[in-house]
């Protein structure tokens, strides 16, 4: 058995009821890896996450945490596992410290490390000087960081984190993301996001999981080619015609938009940006802005989503 | 170790809200008020106690009704205590903690049930040491004494059990807190049920399921086994009946 292999899933399915929350995912997850767990809200990511980190047993398949699986030696399995849900588990009546002290003490932790890893957990995450407030009186922001801190205070292998960034600000969201980026450095990272930029920013690879299947998995290259578009938006001091651009090489339209604005769309292998600026030179059309379409979270989506029931339509 | 670690969580929360307070002293000063009440019943009719030959004593006037009707007042109390044992663990999203840690489905609930005990166990103390003071102006049947506070606090702890399993099955602590008085309160008057109950309070199958049958005859300093055991039997069912619907979560 590979030693690296923190995370493997193979097969597992949930059912609500008859409902198919989540169908035949298969996935692995190695040593320092940050995993981005993307999908629209309903998709099946929580139920998902939750049948990992033990809240729930999967109806079929099976999970297998470093190499120990999760339904036959529970005990094991989650002691290298650190979850913070969707909703982070606080106790609102209990400081920070307290708190941590008790899960410090969930987790196992002996009583002579208690001290060391709650200091390390607090400086983890940016908890250092609130710990001895009361938790229901922190911010949305710092509630969230002591979730995290409650994760990753037994330094498990894996840390699993259901949308750690809803609902907070900007500025925090960035702190967040960073925190976890430095996590993925010492341990695997699972992160459910419904938001695009969030995994761009923090993971390595990205699964996107539609109505409880898997439709892709792939590095976060892959998934940047994938969003890149075919067409760009151009804007002109001078008026210009579609019929001006149509021989630019991969051109296949010219689209006018308002305010001396054009669309080029354009073969996907062949980007007609440069040539399209050598002309404006060239005629003087005083080009000031030329943005290259991207693709949202969404239209990836829907690109994947499509063909893969157009496969599915044709054998 | 879990188990105490979880327990001493449940009790330190409990003290951290004023419900814990509140009940504390409303429990005390009601008390405070039979025990006085139960004094001068007994002053009054202690010169013709004096009369009678074995005549009973100051315990079994005094000590003995303040248990019996501690036992109806707990019986509306405890409910509202051990209505957030877990529903709230539930609502709040803190069970998943508890969930995803490496710690067992019975160490989970014993744990809590031990919490809400080790809290629940302060007020047959008080008791106990209200009907000590009395010692200042006579002499106590320490035998009737025990078991009576033994008897009060087996029921106690079957009230809590009950009251854990109710509110593992709801996520609406106000949910829990009724049905719990309601299974009690069934569980306390079963054997009214049509001169059922023979001349000791035996012979039926209902009384044989009523709490109050099984605490009244532990109240009269009778301890047989049998009453104790029914007492442990019922608290072990609840407690499994716990564990067993909080595992049921899980399943598909």
């Amino acid at each position: 058995m590979n030693s690296d292999l923190l995370i493997q899933v193979e097969n597992l399915s949930r059912y609500y009821g008859s409902r198919a929350a989540v169908d035949d995912i298969s996935f692995e997850l190695r040593r320092g890896e940050v995993l981005g767990f993307l999908g629209p809200n309903g998709a099946g990511k929580s139920t998902t996450m939750q049948v990992i980190s033990g809240n729930l047993a999967p109806s079929e398949g099976r999970v297998v945490i470093n190499g120990i699986d999760i339904l036959e030696q529970p005990r094991q399995a989650k002691a290298a596992l650190g979850f913070l849900p969707e909703q982070p588990p606080l106790y609102r009546e209990l400081t920070v410290d307290e708190y941590l002290r008790y899960c410090a003490g969930l987790n196992r932790i002996p009583r002579s490390r208690i001290s060391q890893a709650m200091e390390s957990a607090r400086e983890h995450c940016g908890l250092a000087d609130v710990g001895a407030r009361l938790i229901g009186n922190l911010s949305k922001g710092y509630q969230q960081r002591v979730g995290i801190a409650q994760a990753i205070i037994h330094s498990p292998d894996v840390v699993i984190l259901d949308e750690p960034t809803v609902g907070l600000d900007p500025i925090q969201i960035r702190e967040i993301r960073h925190l976890i980026r430095t996590l993925g450095e010492q341990h695997s990272v699972i992160l459910s996001t419904h938001i695009l930029p969030e995994v761009q920013a923090t993971c390595d690879r990205v699964q996107i999981i539609s109505q409880g299947r898997l439709v892709l998995s792939d590095t976060i290259e892959g998934l940047e080619r994938r969003m890149q578009g075919s067409s760009l938006t151009a804007a002109f001091r001078q008026q210009v015609e579609p019929a001006d651009l149509t021989d630019l090489p991969g051109v296949m339209e010219v689209e006018m938009l308002p305010d001396r604005r054009l669309q080029l769309h354009h073969v996907v292998d062949q980007n007609p940006a440069e040539a399209l600026v050598e002309r404006s030179v060239a005629q003087g059309w005083g080009l000031y802005e030329l943005v290259p379409e991207r693709m949202s979270l969404e239209d990836v989506f829907v690109d994947i989503t499509c063909a893969d029931r157009l496969q599915e339509g044709e054998p | 170790m879990m188990v105490l670690h979880i327990a001493g969580r449940e009790l330190r929360s409990l003290f951290l809200s004023p419900l814990a307070w509140a009940v504390l002293a409303v429990m005390l000063l009601i008390h405070a008020y039979l025990f006085l009440s139960q004094i001068e019943q007994y002053l009054v009719i202690q010169p013709q106690l004096a009369l009678i030959e074995g005549a009973p004593g100051v315990t079994e006037v005094v000590v003995s009704p303040l248990f019996g009707s501690a036992a109806v007042v707990l019986l509306l109390v405890v409910p509202l205590l051990t209505m957030r044992l877990i529903s709230e663990e539930r609502r709040s999203g803190t069970l998943s903690l508890l969930l995803s840690a490496p710690v067992s489905m019975w160490e989970i609930v014993i744990g809590k049930y031990l919490g809400i005990v080790a809290f629940l166990f302060i007020l047959p103390a008080m008791l106990g040491l209200m009907s000590l003071s009395l010692l200042a102006g006579g002499s106590l049947d320490f035998g009737l004494l025990a078991a009576g506070l033994l008897g009060l606090a087996l029921m106690l702890a079957a009230f809590a059990a009950v009251g854990l399993f109710m509110s593992t099955l709801t996520i609406y602590p106000t949910v829990a807190a009724v049905s719990t008085f309601g299974v009690l309160l069934l569980l306390w008057i079963i054997d009214w049920a049509g001169g059922t109950t023979g001349e000791d309070g035996s012979g039926s199958a209902l009384a044989y399921f009523s709490m109050m049958h099984h605490f009244q005859v532990l109240l009269r300093g009778v301890f047989d086994t049998a009453d104790i055991a029914w007492f442990l039997l019922f608290i072990v069912t609840f407690l499994v009946l716990s564990i067993l619907r909080l595992e049921a979560d899980r399943l598909p």
